[in-house]
């Protein structure tokens, strides 16, 4: 049991217990901040699967999306919005959520039976990618074959990409300053 | 070793998690969390099956595009929650039953 293994089950243990909480708590804020944990833990899975670069851009992107998520939670879950669902969820046992929790157990179970029945650590692309050398080792230098290829093979998605992140930005713009002028 | 099956095992629960989140949750915004944690889930078993794949890398490629375009969904997502408080003084999805202006 050496140190990555540790760490591997370290980061799973942080990962799911914040999302259980995420789940569970009442407090919308509270519930905010673990998803930060989650995120953060998520990043640090990414780390041990050697992809440096993925994990620095998840904490970035990510860090800045849900900051504005968080300032739109103070702003909009106000005192009135925030009592129906506080006086909804204060029982124990709550009967409303009995078929939510059910469907997610069983979907778990399916998936992970799925997971065992496939044996995908033998499938045979990847049983080639290990004998022709095609794997990442903890020493291989990312950064440079990912700007290449994301220069020349994938130059495709990467300019579809960022016309929809440029449409995204402005649709969500004038969805937000639509109602300003007082039209309607 | 790590192996493979453990990744997809982690991704599975932060999966159901999710879907538990989005079938359960009464505000929009935690119904926006739970979306971004099944996206995280996909995400970690992009970069997973991406370690197999030096040459191409064609698992964190997508895994950074899935990225940037949970960012940009996120964006239009909040402004979406937006109008919809602003026309409806809520955020609970059950009690939002039309599309159209009133």
């Amino acid at each position: 049991m050496n140190l990555i293994t540790v760490m591997f089950y370290l980061m799973a243990v942080i990962a799911i217990c914040s999302g259980l909480y995420v789940a569970a708590s009442k407090n919308l804020v509270r519930s905010v901040f673990m998803f930060f944990i989650t995120l953060f833990a998520l990043a640090g899975i990414y780390v041990l699967c050697l992809a440096d670069f993925v994990a620095v851009t998840q904490v970035v992107v990510y860090v800045g999306g849900i900051l504005v998520l968080i300032l739109f939670a103070f702003m909009l879950s106000g005192r009135e919005s925030l009592a129906g669902v506080e006086g909804q969820e204060n029982k124990l046992i709550n009967l409303s959520k009995v078929p939510a929790l059910l469907l997610s157990a069983l979907f778990l179970i399916v998936l992970v039976n799925i997971y065992f029945k496939a044996d995908v650590d033998g499938l045979p692309w990847i049983a080639n990618a290990v004998r022709t050398g095609d794997t990442f080792a903890p020493t291989t230098v990312v950064i440079n074959n990912l700007g290449v290829t994301l220069m020349t093979r994938y130059l495709l998605p990467f300019e579809a990409v960022s016309v929809l992140l440029l449409m995204a930005l402005v649709g969500a713009a004038h969805l937000s300053r639509k109602e300003e002028g007082a039209t309607s | 070793m790590i192996t493979l099956t453990h990744y997809l095992v982690l991704s599975a629960a932060l999966f159901c998690i999710g879907l538990f989140i989005i079938l359960s949750k009464r505000n929009a915004i935690q119904i926006l969390i739970g979306i971004e944690l099944m996206l995280n889930a996909a995400i970690l078993n992009l970069v997973a099956f991406g370690r197999f794949d030096k040459m191409n890398n064609g698992g964190q490629t997508f895994a950074l595009f899935a990225i940037v375009l949970a960012a940009a969904s996120t964006a239009v997502a909040l402004a979406i929650v937006l109008n919809v408080y602003r026309r409806y003084r809520t955020i609970d999805p059950g009690k939002i039953d039309q599309l159209k202006d009133r």
